[in-house]
């Protein structure tokens, strides 16, 4: 069974079809890929699959179940979590606390007790700090713990989604260009994580646009264009599909795409 | 951990010792019964100020709590013969409850919209208060009992400065106590994206109303505490002017800081008093130099002054 399956989906803003009858199913610890030109939907999709905006059709399943409109927070707490194209941090919080938020689910919540301090507070802040710095280890930002956010430098900031989104131990994790803005060290350490994250089982789906990363750790690619499918299968097959080459070279020209292409 | 721990204690603990260390230097009564009025502000500013600085929500009609807190200790215990610390804790109770069911439909807006909702609230309540004059006195008021704890009586500015010196230390050491703790976490995130601790499971919704309701209890609890220190309420506590000037101390003081809360009602209390020496440019006077705080410090006078100390926040 496919841990996250999305079924004729689609939503429209004005009159553009951002994403128009879009289906997939992504297997559990595959690394999945979304890509396609600039506006072709992939964050849209994303949002939709996320419960950030409401589909005006379509299902998404999440483990089988119908989650179709559900709240992101819901969601959350079924297993699916995310990061974002354009950052979101919390830039007045360090970057433990950043990814602390993360174990909210996680966390005990009487409101009594933490306006009391009680010694349960303070053991459950202390768990969650612990989480949180192995988190920031993990995706290569132990040193930053302390910094706050607003002084960390862009790339730094993406991982700190990544390690945020992964301190809600999620099923699956959809990032929304981690790579993005990032130099090529940077870039390289985010497939390796990647590539980690779903070695450890999380299923993962990757909308990126550095294709040699996305040819190198998809196990699926689905390609978008205006909001539709243009195709899906592995990554060679999607390299050599007539459409998607086409497509690249109508955006793109026909050396950028042999580059984009790999 | 540690010096995070004693970190969170600080405010608290330097609020405790300014109230204990004031006491020595006050030179009259005038000046007990200024500083309590410092306290008692300081109190709501502290509440709103969770709202507001920590979690990111403006509310234009606090002062509505408070005026409830405050002529709840006047009315419940003529109109029902309760104790005025029962009243006030009623009063807490009722704007807690009052709170919840506002904010639920209030809070999905955002921005100006809140604003002007909240304006809209605040209005309302002291609509209410200055016309049900059989109950409220009107816009001329009403008297508020006096305090009696186990037969001894609380007068005198000196004791109203303890109590509620005492009160705004407990308000202080509970705030930064949530500050700290998962909710707090909670709240300052959805402060900086909504969407981002959606997604890692945070009900925005949910603590937005949590905050509302907390941040109503401290008004309340402030308003009661004028009330019993004057002995004499009207409807001026629950008004529009009010509300803005709530809302100056926390941006006066700095959004997000506790310490900032209690100096931005300092300076809006003790300024007004200390500018009668310019007479008839009093007025002028206290706006040119809210002006100059906010363009010289623009963070507030507390996370200004402490960046440019040396980057430490308060
Ligand atoms: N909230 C929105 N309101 C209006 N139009 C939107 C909104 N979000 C996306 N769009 C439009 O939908 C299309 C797809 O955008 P997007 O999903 O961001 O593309 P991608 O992430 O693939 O670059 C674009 O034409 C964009 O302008
Ligand atoms: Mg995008």
């Amino acid at each position: 069974m496919s841990v996250l399956q999305v079924e004729e989906i689609g939503i429209a803003f004005g009159g553009v079809k951002a994403v128009d009858h879009v289906s997939f199913r992504v297997n559990e610890g595959d690394v999945f890929s979304i890509i396609g030109p600039n506006g072709a939907g992939k964050t849209t999709l994303f949002n939709l699959v996320s419960g950030v905006y409401q589909p005006k059709y379509g299902k998404v399943l999440l483990e089988g179940a119908d989650v179709t409109g559900l709240e992101p927070q819901t969601l959350a707490r079924r297993g699916l979590s995310r990061t974002f194209q354009n950052l979101q941090v919390f830039f007045r919080m360090t970057a433990r606390e950043n990814v602390m938020v993360g174990r909210h689910l996680k966390e005990k919540r009487g409101l009594l007790a933490h306006i009391l301090a009680l010694p349960a507070t303070a053991r459950q802040n202390r768990e969650s700090a612990a989480a949180a710095d192995a988190y920031l280890e993990r995706v290569g930002l132990g040193g930053y713990a302390d910094t706050p956010a607003a002084a960390m430098p862009y790339g730094a900031l993406k991982r700190l989604e990544i390690a945020r989104a992964l301190a809600a131990g999620p099923k699956v994790l959809l990032l929304d260009e981690p790579a993005a803005g990032c130099n090529a060290v940077e870039t390289e350490e985010i497939e390796k994580l990647v590539r980690n994250i779903a070695d450890e089982g999380t299923t993962v789906v990757l909308v990126e646009h550095d294709m040699k990363m996305v040819m190198r750790i998809s196990d699926r690619v689905h390609v978008l264009e205006f909001g539709k499918t243009l195709a899906e299968g592995t990554a060679e097959e999607v390299r050599t599909h007539p459409k998607v080459i086409e497509a690249y070279l109508g955006t793109h020209g026909s050396k950028e795409a042999a580059v984009a292409l790999g | 951990m540690r010096k995070l721990m004693s970190n969170r204690l600080a405010v608290p603990a330097f609020l405790a010792l300014l109230v204990v260390g004031l006491a020595f230097v006050m030179p009259s009564n005038f000046y007990f019964r200024v500083a309590a009025l410092v306290w008692i502000s300081a109190l709501a500013v502290i509440g709103l100020n969770l709202l507001m600085g920590f979690a990111g929500q403006v509310s234009l009609g606090h002062a509505g709590f408070f005026g409830l807190g405050a002529y709840s200790v006047a009315i419940l215990p003529a109109q029902f013969g309760l104790h005025p610390v029962i009243a006030l804790i009623a009063g807490g109770a009722g704007c807690a409850l009052l709170a919840f069911v506002v904010g639920r439909p209030i809070l999905r807006l955002k921005g100006h919209y809140l604003a002007v909702a909240t304006l809209g609230f605040g209005i309302l309540v002291s609509m209410v208060i200055s016309n049900e004059a059989w109950l409220t006195g009107g816009p001329d008021g009403m008297p508020v009992p006096r305090l009696a704890l186990f037969g001894w009586r609380a007068r005198g500015a000196d004791t109203w400065y303890w109590i509620t010196g005492g009160l705004m230390v407990i308000g202080a050491l509970l705030a930064v106590n949530l500050v700290a703790s998962p909710t707090g976490r909670a709240l300052r995130a959805l402060h900086d994206s909504e969407v981002a601790a959606r997604v890692v499971g945070v009900d925005v919704g949910c603590y937005k109303l949590i905050v509302f309701v907390i941040s109503a209890v401290y008004a309340s609890v402030a308003g009661s505490a004028l009330a019993l220190v004057n002995g004499f309420i009207t409807p001026d506590a629950a008004g529009f002017l009010h509300s803005i000037q709530l809302v100056t101390m926390v941006v006066l003081g700095g959004m997000g800081s506790i310490l900032g809360s209690v100096v931005g009602a300092a300076v809006l209390v003790v300024l007004p008093q200390a500018l009668t020496v310019f007479h008839d440019y009093e007025h002028l006077m206290l706006g040119f130099m809210m002006m100059a705080f906010m363009i010289l410090l623009r963070s507030g006078i507390v996370p200004s002054l402490s960046m440019l100390i040396g980057g430490r926040r308060a």
